[in-house]
């Protein structure tokens, strides 16, 4: 028998639970991320007006670069002023 | 010694000599041992051979070799006074003078010469000292043990846990790492980096733990942890180049003494394969982010193609043979100093040119060449590094051409009429923005263009690697310094 040492860190992500979906998006502010890819505003500027339609007030923020994390600040300000998010992930 | 491990077993009073059979010296004195058991009560440890210098009761087999371990015995023959079971006072090989001093006794072997040196205890033999130290040493380190049953092959196990990039990797037992820890002044539990994209906090143990697994030799560690600090910088920008679509890894290129210490290729076949070194140290570095960052292909890993810069890209400067500043000095270190250089870089590509003569000619040759980096018509947005050969830098050194001087002609050279490189122009949809018309426009940002100089001594090429996005969208070159 060999014993080896654990190479990897040792982490096994815990399952988070996920944040309870609204029953409905009216009155709620949705906070909707440009991760910066090209025309992912394009996509975003027509989900803005699908919600708004619902009686969503949107948010828009962006990332700085979608090579990246986004910011931690950024992380926060949405997390403290939206009920829920939707990024777009691709061009 | 002990940290915490196992008590240190007591050597037995009194007189005491450690000694083994093979070992020409302890032969040579074998007739003093009989003669101060006889008239001092000497007793024999002895490491190989139980019945060397006597089959008889004052000859202990030191069979795991626990004393000679515990008590720091480094060689043989080594005369010991002990005092509760440690040795106060030690001589090491055989001195006449010394031993009568140590016994208090008078004629010691009569017909032998004066003085002889001793050799290796089997106890520091490095065949065996990594297996001691972690049996004896009540292990610092902290990595949960995986054990592999008997009837595993130690491989496929390791690649079923995914600990791998697909090649074979060494077993990291307990004591290849703590071999491995050799390598360095640093404490197995010091902080190297936080590694993508799981971002959790790697130690120098878990490292070496890597380095073991890539097969680097102890002496590369201090290059493999300085790459770690370089890469997991907001600047180099890990999780991006793990991420990417593009075909990029961390390469690194190795600067000033430490390169030919630890024996870095950086002549015949740099880039190539069949050179230790050059072929664990970025390995190891790809490890740390595979198996402890968690970046496999499929996860964040998401390269299109990939390329062999990302199992393992690591080579060093030739700068003896070069008329140039260093590429790390070009980068403001000194030349005394030994760094590591990272890259996000494609697989080279060779540009062949044997018929230029003069640096001019060359040069306009290595800017088209350049041009064609990711594509011919993106200018700005990705970096490159170049690496000279020793046939191709001779233009410049006959010329007398300085490294800022060939920077200066290349970028010139690397200049370009945005009309040319406007999307549609020339029927390909792919170009700069209607803004560049008339503008000219350079192929690589200030400092985008790296120049390194290795390679065998004969062929008359070049080396191309190209980059990914640089600057704060995506990845900057970052230096740092080798320290133990």
């Amino acid at each position: 028998m060999t014993t080896v040492l654990d190479p990897t860190s040792e982490q096994t992500p815990a399952a988070r639970e996920r944040a309870t979906r609204p029953e409905s998006l009216a009155g709620l502010t949705v906070g909707l991320l440009d991760i910066s890819k090209p025309r992912g505003n394009v996509f975003l500027d027509r989900v803005s007006e699908r919600l708004s339609g619902l009686g969503a007030t949107v948010n828009r923020y962006t990332k700085p670069t979608f090579t990246k994390p986004a910011p931690v600040d950024l992380r926060h300000e949405i997390a403290t002023t939206c009920d829920a998010v939707i990024e777009a992930l691709a061009d | 010694m002990s940290f915490g491990g196992p008590p240190v077993p007591p050597l037995p009073e009194g007189l005491v000599a450690v000694v083994k059979r093979d070992c020409p010296t302890c032969e040579l004195v074998a007739p003093v041992l009989g003669d101060l058991h006889d008239r001092a009560d000497l007793t024999v440890i002895t490491q190989d051979d139980p019945s060397f210098p006597a089959d008889a009761d004052w000859v202990h087999h030191d069979a795991d070799l626990a004393l000679s371990w515990h008590h720091d015995i480094e060689t043989v023959p080594t005369l010991l006074q002990v005092s509760g079971g440690v040795g106060e006072q030690r001589t090491v090989g055989w001195s006449r003078s010394e031993w009568e001093q140590l016994s208090g006794l008078d004629g010691l072997g009569r017909g032998l010469p004066d003085w002889r040196p001793g050799c290796g205890s089997l106890s520091v033999d490095p065949a065996h000292a990594g297996e001691l130290a972690a049996r004896f040493s009540g292990s610092s380190l902290r990595s949960r043990r995986v054990e592999l049953a008997t009837l595993e092959d130690e491989w496929e196990a390791m690649w079923d846990r995914r600990w791998s990039d697909g090649l074979p990797v060494v077993p990291p037992t307990e004591a290849r790492v703590l071999r491995m820890l050799e390598g360095t002044t640093r404490d197995p539990s010091e902080m190297v980096a936080v590694v993508p994209p799981s971002l959790v906090e790697c130690t120098v143990e878990k490292a070496a733990v890597n380095a073991v697994m890539a097969g680097c030799a102890p002496e590369h560690l201090p290059v493999v942890i300085a790459a770690l600090e370089a890469v997991c910088t907001d600047e180099f920008n890990m999780h991006g180049v793990l991420a990417t679509t593009m075909s990029v890894g961390p390469m690194l290129v190795v600067n000033g003494p430490v390169a030919e210490r630890i024996g870095i290729n950086s002549g015949l076949n740099s880039l190539g394969q069949g050179n230790r070194a050059n072929s664990t140290i970025g390995r190891a570095v790809q490890l740390v982010v595979r198996n402890f960052g968690g970046g496999h292909p499929g996860g964040v890993d998401r390269a299109t193609f990939g390329s062999p810069a990302k199992v393992g890209f690591c080579f060093a400067e030739d700068e003896e043979g070069s008329p140039w500043t260093s590429l790390a000095e070009s980068r403001g270190w000194r030349a005394d100093q030994s760094t590591v250089t990272v890259f996000a870089g494609e697989s080279p590509r060779i540009l062949a040119d044997e018929r230029s003569r003069t640096p001019e000619s060359l040069t306009r040759h290595l800017a088209q060449a350049l041009q064609a980096t990711v594509s011919p018509r993106m200018m700005l947005g990705m970096d490159a590094m170049l690496v000279l050969s020793p046939e191709h830098m001779a233009r410049y050194a006959d010329a007398a051409w300085s490294r800022d001087r060939f920077m200066e002609e290349l970028s010139a050279e690397l200049t370009f009429d945005g009309d040319d490189l406007l999307a549609g122009a020339g029927g390909i949809a792919a170009g700069l923005p209607p803004t560049a018309a008339g503008q000219k426009i350079a192929k690589f940002r200030e400092g985008g263009l790296l120049v390194v100089h290795s390679g065998g001594s004969a062929g008359l090429f070049s080396a191309i690697i190209g980059g990914w996005a640089n600057g704060p969208r995506g990845s900057d070159p970052v230096t740092r310094e080798i320290t133990p």
